[in-house]
């Protein structure tokens, strides 16, 4: 066995970081949501005026719907794209697979803000999208839609966050025992239902963690509005963002990230509770 | 050697075959993993696929189940073209070497799946489902995960899971393989009961030729991708058309000789052939064949010989002892009789020693 030296050697590094930058920081922003500031200056006086601020200002409910709307659609959308892909290539891609695998996990490696820049210039009124369809001579004069919209917003996260649900989907599909499917086949099931009754359910768990990463990431993501997204799609990251910054009102940021804290921890552990009850190994 | 021996699958034609395996190749790539294969079933037969991994055994069961696509030739089933169908279209069922159950179904559920996916009718189901589960005594697991299960109820589940369509033949791939040794030998000869009381034709695949002489009316040996010899478990043991044959099932002792004007002569024996050239040839002997001369109540028409006992194995009924006859060495089984050490009277009929081709 390890000694007790050793054992606190190799676990004291680990310990000290998760205190100091997370546990404190979340206390700190526990308790400041409950505090409040008055003349530019934080009180310590514990009240829950905050959460009531939240509840019945009603910009601050639109902002956390619209956020968890794009959320939404953005895990939908990288659900449709991913899963087909990661179907495609656990199952047939043979040769292909290894190539297929690094370009979709090449965008990895650049940059977020690079390639939220990039949407930018594809996307605004003298962009690449705009210049091609007037050179189609579909539109005449450029869209200005494109950018600064939800859709803008959806479009960029989903392409940024695709191979996080691609990835884990992927995994679960080529963990899948090939005489399983041999097995559906065998008794008489057409392709379509092999998948339907095999693939997919033995898929679930994957699908369920890609969902999940691509929805709590996008709920929290604040660079895409900001880039792409324009005043129609603040996200609640951007208020959080504002509140700590220009505003100064740390107790109420801290209240509407506390909010979000709850919903991101609550369906994390509903994804667990689901993915324990769908995994048969 | 006759004919129906070095092409067993077209000359040897049960009547009303079930599958017919015409001239089928396939490669892998520019692997030749089937050459030429011929072969047909009979409806209720129990035909097992024997031989060492890599003979392409596997690979022609999968042709038959539709999961390989042969290079080419053509199997037919009931007079149809059966080789054109994809997998689920074939009114054949597997039972996978791995059982492959589906972990995310109960066995209820696991067994009722075939039915499910067909469109059997609705009220149908439970019934069947039931019937299969009793059949191979299963019924107390109904509602159990397959996870849950040990090898051999595994085993039992797919079984039922595979006949539960009534399939016209039933693909067994080294179902029994992974099971412990007892557990295997009880599970043969239910197997083999369950082949009798349903009449329905199995193609079994097995490197092991003891559970292939157990289980078959015919074994099918496979060598390299090619249909070795084709015959019933009996016929294949006592009359091996090659040497390999003659090793591979059951032991044998393989003596070289020289034939010259109807007398074979090997090392030290002498013993007269019919119907053979001269010439060298090579002799398969059992080792069951051998007896002791004191043995012998007739020994005018034995060959007798004297041979040094190097080693003796005693295994119960039976003991094998090692000879040496003269620099050759030679296995023997003889009923047991006690220690037994230094040089003894032996002899063989001349009848036992079953000319094979070197090959």
């Amino acid at each position: 066995m390890y000694s007790r030296v050793y054992k606190a050697f190799v676990s004291l590094p680990p310990l000290l970081w998760v205190t100091l930058f997370l546990v404190i920081p979340y206390a700190l922003m526990f308790a400041h949501s409950f505090w409040l500031v008055r003349d530019g200056v934080i009180l310590h006086q514990w009240n829950l005026h905050n959460y009531a601020k939240l509840f019945q200002n009603a910009v601050y409910l639109e902002v956390l719907f619209r956020s968890m709307r794009i959320a939404a659609g953005v895990t939908v959308l990288s659900l449709l794209l991913g899963y087909p892909l990661a179907y495609y290539m656990s199952f047939y891609a043979s040769v292909r697979k290894d190539v297929l695998y690094q370009l979709v996990i090449v965008p990895l490696w650049v940059s977020y803000l690079v390639r939220g820049y990039a949407w930018k210039t594809i996307l605004g009124s003298q962009g690449v999208l705009n210049g091609f369809l007037q050179y189609l001579h579909i539109t005449h004069e450029p869209v200005s839609f494109f950018l600064y919209s939800p859709f803008a917003v959806i479009l960029m996260l989903t392409h940024i966050y695709t191979p996080f649900v691609f990835l884990p989907l992927y995994a679960s599909l080529e963990h899948i025992p090939r005489n399983l499917i041999e097995a559906s086949q065998d008794l008489g099931a057409s392709p379509r239902k092999t998948f339907l009754r095999v693939i997919l359910p033995l898929s679930l768990p994957g699908l369920l963690a890609g969902a999940t990463f691509a929805f709590v990431l996008a709920l929290g993501d604040f660079l895409a509005p900001l880039l792409v997204g324009g005043p129609s799609s603040i996200m609640v990251a951007n208020i959080v963002q504002s509140l700590f910054g220009t505003a100064y009102d740390w107790p109420l940021g801290s209240a509407i990230s506390v909010c979000i804290l709850l919903i991101t921890v609550t369906l994390l552990f509903l994804s667990e509770l689901l993915e324990k009850r769908w995994s048969f190994r | 050697m006759s004919p129906a021996q070095t092409n067993p699958g077209l000359s040897s034609v049960p009547s009303g075959a079930l599958l017919e395996v015409r001239v089928v190749a396939k490669r892998f790539g520019a692997r030749e993993v089937l050459r030429s294969i011929s072969l047909e079933i009979a409806g209720g037969e129990f035909l097992t696929l024997l031989g060492e991994s890599g003979s392409g055994k596997t690979t022609l069961l999968r042709l038959v189940a539709g999961f390989e696509q042969p290079t080419s030739g053509e199997i037919w089933m009931s007079g149809s073209r059966l080789d054109t169908l994809p997998p689920h279209k074939r009114r054949v069922n597997t039972v996978f070497q791995h059982y492959a159950l589906f972990p995310h179904l109960s066995v209820t559920e696991n067994v009722a799946y075939g039915l499910r996916v067909t469109g059997a009718p609705t009220s149908e189901i439970p019934v069947r489902v039931a019937d299969a589960l009793r059949m191979v005594k299963m019924e107390e697991y109904a509602s159990t995960r397959p996870a849950k299960l040990s090898g051999g109820q595994q085993q039992r589940v797919a079984l039922a899971r595979a006949l539960v369509n009534r399939p016209q033949l039933l693909l067994l791939d080294e179902p029994l393989s992974a099971l412990d040794a007892n557990l295997r030998k009880q599970m043969q000869l239910e197997l083999k009961q369950l082949q009798r009381e349903l009449g329905i034709t199995f193609l079994f695949v097995t490197h092991d030729q003891e559970e292939a002489m157990a289980l078959s009316d015919r074994i099918a040996l496979l060598r390299n991708g090619a249909l070795e010899q084709v015959d019933s478990p009996r016929a294949i043991y006592a009359r091996p058309a090659t040497a390999y044959t003659a090793q591979f099932i059951g032991q044998t002792n393989l003596l070289k000789c020289e034939i010259r004007d109807g007398v074979a002569s090997s090392g030290t024996f002498r013993w007269p052939v019919t119907g053979l050239s001269n010439g060298s040839a090579i002799f398969s002997l059992r080792p069951e064949s051998i007896h002791f001369a004191s043995d012998i109540a007739n020994g005018e028409t034995s060959v007798p010989f004297r041979a040094l006992v190097r080693q003796q194995v005693f295994s119960g009924a039976s003991e094998q002892l090692e000879l040496d006859c003269g620099g050759q060495s030679l296995r023997v089984r003889v009923p047991s009789r006690g220690a037994v050490s230094g040089e003894h009277d032996f002899a063989f009929a001349p009848a036992d020693a079953i000319p094979v081709k070197d090959a």
